[in-house]
């Protein structure tokens, strides 16, 4: 009975007052949010994405640094595109908050129809950057140094397999790069998620692959992949024996971002929260544990230094792309 | 209507719908390129051909009257079942238009907490022909059950349109 | 052997803490009451209780998600057979046979068959899991997608003969579903496909819950409404009973279907190890199978007890099968072993091959716990057969309001978009008037749910190969796959042409109706 009246009074409310939703939210200092929060994750479930979500929900909920609960909503349509419309069109919700990945600024890239310009949205902070490696099946025993690679892969000219994880990806970039620096005609071949991908190579049904450390890992510590080299300016901790790409005379490095953004619009009192809020995640021991496990790098970035890096990464994806044939 | 007609009718349409899809499809390459295999339209493109090869295979034995269905002279709806279950079907357009709007006159929807009372008001007091205890009871009991089970225990939020602030003093107590 | 059975042990006493104990009888609880619920699988149960575990020690933590899992597979087969909608793409097979009982007033025996077969199934694997382990994960990894095809070729070959009489129909069936399976984005090319115009909703492709609530749920409901205007106002959505009397001769029923059981076990666990496969393939193979190695085929689809306990036996199998890659190659062979994964990670465990032995009491206590699930999970559910059984009693025009209700919010919840609400609705409605003109709607469900297996899988194999199609047959595990597919998929049309060439009689009910006859003659 009383959400049928309640309902009867919103009309009646609506009605004569016009839409008033959302003036409560304005001013008061100290805003806090009034309904469950909408955490929009940019990518299937049980990717890197997900999980990285699933734990800063966990973490939100086990010490309490909310008073509504955070849900995480799976939108990968598109690579990216629906949950960029998503956001979008959620203008001015202070409700509304979204994990994104790199394809933040290859998809509005490739598809400029969405009409969706990052720069309208809110940024919040920067969580982590991970890291990228080329890897190698041990197998491989001739295979020790990425020149090594090199010389195979020349060998086998188009029919050496480079497994990725979607054309125009992350994986798809190195590929690219790797190709045109070594001079090699490698086909990539594109799977659904990276913990599909290393699968693939550890079943030798790729020859290579770029992997994130955390997609690898298992696989590594059984002896059955091994990291050539990695896209980091410098040596990742867990794999002391690997040069960068760097060492090797290519001035070239590549992270993937893991950053909060918000709705566009989102009054500054949200965006304080919000901040303050994964701040404190960030700095959380198990968000710390978990950066270092998985050999993330990058610090917690906000607010105008968020959105200067957002715009300099945009810059460096569109000479990419545009290097590769896929944007003109 | 007839069943026969109701045949031509439907395989006509679909027979459109193929051809849509066939033309849509083929925004991506539909033939095989060279060391690749397939192209990105391929798989809908001839699975579309698929269907409008089926639609014309239904035509001709609507021609033929070689399928039980297509001799059929049989009214397509029994003497009352099109304002049933029309009616019944148009109460659930309804009820979902009316849970966020559909972006007419900027209505926002009544939510899934006002639709849904309304839909079981009709389905219990006009089809159902229930008494008026009965569908009230059911009008309170069967939207606080399906908050507390998906909105509480779930978290599944949904659509609440013009209601929403008055959900808030809820969350700030159950969640 | 010995080893293994000596782990096995110190698992149980791990799972058999009271605190342990306590969680698997609660997930399995929760577990039933959501896959009962059309639209809410494990999935939904296991995201949203994630968090809630991090209030016990992980080996609990896991243990209650488990259970979840398998609490939720018993209850996917509940909505099949009395509301005829799959709760999740694992039980769409259930209904075939599942709901025809029911309506014939057996639901408490196909109920009792789940619970019973489900139960086979997941101790079989179980069991299966628990010894041969290791050298199962070497064959879920060398895998590859030439195989998946090849897989998912077996798939489709064991239900040529589900169509109906007319063959166009069962085509346009098939083709549509794997045309809608197409929407949303090409994997291969990254480039979205057949969004109407950037239509958002389309994005995210066409999920296969929204067709299966669609054409089952609303659409069978309009279908129900025109009955039961027809009879007068009298028909039942499920006649039912239940009394000790019936529920022993059901079980001692059940005894004669243990071949049916056992095979449908062996395959669900065989096809779950395999990454991407998970348990939806496996419990559609074990129905077709089914039926071919029955003694009376004809009867499925009208009511078979077997065409029950197949299904059901193999996709609680799988279940456990799915675990497998997630355990030791960290790849999760269903978006629900996705977030187990993930919430492995976040306790600390790094799923990978080396899981079994650097947490041996981990990987045992759950196992062990698998056991226990399987045991409270069967004993739960026919425990609650009487009051599903009171449910279905309750007067018709009360009960279609409320699974409409279900199935418009069952349809909302995945995606969280009323897109998918009234894509439904849509389907609901055409599939209403597509039954009343005999179009055979099951191949199109089943072709949606493989459709987005098979074409990756078809194009990743053809890059590989630079497009050449001997990668299908020259593989050592495709080969022989693809050629039992094949040989599946023209067996019927040998049969038909060693019938005509015999000129040997044809049942009459398909000979002058359908267009084959004429067409082939």
């Amino acid at each position: 009975m009383i959400i049928t009246r309640r309902s009867t009074l919103a009309l009646g409310l609506a009605a004569g007052l016009g839409l008033t939703m959302g003036l409560a939210n304005n001013a008061t200092a100290g805003w806090e949010p009034k309904k469950p929060v909408q955490f929009v994750v940019m990518a299937g479930k049980g990717g890197g994405a997900d999980k990285a979500v699933r734990l800063m929900q966990a973490i939100i909920a086990k010490d309490k640094l909310s008073n509504v609960p955070f849900t995480p909503i799976n939108k990968p349509g598109g690579t990216g595109a629906e949950a960029l419309i998503h956001l979008k069109g959620k203008k001015g919700d202070n409700h509304t908050i979204m994990f994104t990945l790199n394809s933040f600024y290859t998809t509005p890239l490739r598809q400029p129809a969405l009409g969706v310009n990052i720069e309208e949205f809110t940024p919040i902070m920067r969580m982590a950057e991970d890291t990228f490696c080329l890897w190698v099946h041990s197998d491989r025993k001739d295979i020790n140094s990425v020149d090594d690679f090199v010389k195979a892969a020349k060998a086998k000219g188009k029919g050496w397999i480079m497994a990725g994880t979607g054309k125009a990806s992350e994986d798809n970039l190195l590929t690219d790069f790797l190709n045109s620096a070594y001079g090699l005609e490698m086909k990539y071949v594109p799977y659904k998620g990276g913990g599909k991908v290393a699968k693939e190579l550890a079943g030798k049904n790729a020859d290579s692959t770029v992997n994130n450390p955390s997609e690898q890992l298992g696989f590594y510590e059984a002896g059955t992949t091994k990291p050539l080299a990695c896209f980091t300016p410098e040596r990742i901790a867990l794999f002391k024996d690997s040069p960068t790409f760097k060492e090797l005379g290519q001035d070239f490095v590549y992270f993937m971002q893991r950053t909060v953004v918000g709705a566009p619009g989102m009054d500054p009192e949200a965006v304080k929260y919000y901040q303050d809020l994964f701040n404190k995640v960030f700095t959380s021991e198990a968000w710390q544990t978990y950066r270092k496990k998985k050999a993330l790098q990058g610090d917690a970035l906000s607010g105008d230094a968020l959105m200067a890096y957002w715009k300099n990464e945009r810059d460096v994806h569109k000479a990419m792309l545009m290097k590769m044939g896929a944007i003109k | 209507m007839t069943v026969r007609t109701a045949e031509f009718l439907m395989a006509s349409v679909m027979t459109i719908a193929s051809g849509y899809l066939m033309w849509k499809s083929a925004e991506l390459p539909i033939g095989w390129i060279p060391d690749e295999g397939p192209g990105g339209g391929f798989w809908p493109f001839w699975l579309s051909a698929l269907m409008l090869i089926s639609c014309i295979g239904i035509l001709v034995n609507w021609f033929r009257k070689s399928t039980a269905i297509s001799r059929s002279e049989e009214p397509f709806f029994a003497p009352g079942v099109f304002t049933e279950v029309g009616m019944v079907a148009l109460a659930l357009i309804v009820t979902v238009a009316l849970f966020n709007g559909i972006g007419v006159a900027g209505f926002g929807g009544i939510g899934v907490y006002g639709a849904l009372p309304l839909f079981l008001l009709f389905y219990l007091k006009f089809v159902g022909r229930h008494s008026w205890v009965l569908t009230i009871a059911c009008m309170v009991i069967i939207p606080v059950v399906t908050f507390l089970f998906f909105e509480i225990a779930l978290k599944i939020t949904l659509p609440k349109g013009i209601t929403e602030e008055l959900f808030y003093p809820l969350y700030r107590i159950l969640l | 052997m010995g080893e293994i059975i000596n782990l096995l042990l110190d698992g149980f006493t791990i799972a058999f803490q009271p605190l342990n104990l306590g969680l698997i009888l609660i997930g399995c609880t929760i577990g039933l009451f959501i896959g009962a619920m059309p639209g809410l699988g494990s999935v939904n149960g296991v995201a949203i209780l994630l968090p809630l575990t991090f209030l016990v020690p992980p080996t609990g933590a896991i243990m209650f998600l488990a259970a979840i899992y398998y609490g939720a597979m018993y209850g996917g087969a509940i909505s099949s057979i009395m509301l005829g909608i799959p709760g999740a793409s694992t039980a769409v097979a259930t209904t075939f046979d599942g709901r025809p009982l029911a309506k014939q007033g057996m639901a408490d025996k196909a109920l009792t068959a789940a619970a019973v077969a489900s139960f086979v199934g997941g101790t079989i694997s179980v069991v299966l899991f628990t010894f041969f382990a290791p050298p199962l994960a070497h064959v879920a990894l060398v895998f590859g997608a030439p195989e998946e095809f090849s897989l998912m070729m077996l798939a489709f070959a064991t239900f040529v003969g589900l169509g109906g009489d007319d063959i166009w129909k069962t085509l346009f069936s098939i083709a549509i579903g794997l045309v809608l399976a197409a929407v949303g984005l090409d994997i291969v090319s990254g480039e979205p496909r057949l969004v109407f115009g950037g239509i958002t909703g389309f994005m995210h492709g066409i999920n296969f819950l929204v067709l299966a609530i669609g054409i089952y749920g609303i659409g069978e409901m309009l279908w129900t409404i025109e009955e039961h205007t027809k009879a007068g106002g009298k028909s039942m959505l499920s006649e039912a009973t239940i009394t000790w009397q019936r529920t022993v001769a059901n079980l001692k029923e059940l005894l004669g279907t243990w071949k049916t059981a056992l095979m449908g076990s062996f395959l669900g666990y065989f096809v779950g190890i395999l990454p991407a496969a998970g348990a939806t393939p496996g419990s559609l193979m074990a129905y077709g199978i089914g039926k071919q190695i029955s003694a009376k085929p004809d009867d499925f689809g009208k009511g078979a007890v077997d065409g029950v306990v197949a299904p059901e036996a193999a996709n609680n199998a799988a279940s456990t099968g799915s675990m497998l890659p997630m355990l030791t190659l960290g790849i999760p062979g269903s978006p629900t072993t996705a977030i187990l994964l993930g919430g492995m990670v976040i306790w600390g465990l790094e799923p990978g091959p080396r899981l079994f032995t650097d947490h041996k009491e981990f990987v045992w206590g759950l196992i062990a716990s698998l056991y226990a699930a399987n045991f409270f999970a069967v004993i739960l559910n026919i425990l609650f057969i009487p009051a599903f059984i009171w449910v279905l009693k309750l007067p018709f025009t009360i009960l279609a309001p409320i699974i409409f209700i279900l199935c418009l919010i069952g349809g909302y919840a995945p995606t969280q978009d009323l897109h998918d609400v009234w894509l439904m609705l849509l389907f609901g409605i055409v599939g209403y008037l597509m039954r009343k003109l005999d179009y055979p709607l099951a191949p199109a469900v089943l072709a949606i749910v493989l459709g987005p297996l098979a074409e990756p899988a078809l194009r990743q194999s053809l890059l590989i190969s630079s497009g050449d199609m001997s990668i299908f047959f020259t593989r050592p595990y495709s080969g022989p796959i693809m050629i039992a597919a094949l040989i599946l998929l023209f067996l019927p049309v040998l049969q038909i042409l060693i019938r005509r060439i015999r000129g040997s009689r044809q049942s009459p009910a398909s000979s002058d109706d359908t267009p084959g006859s004429e067409w082939q003659g």
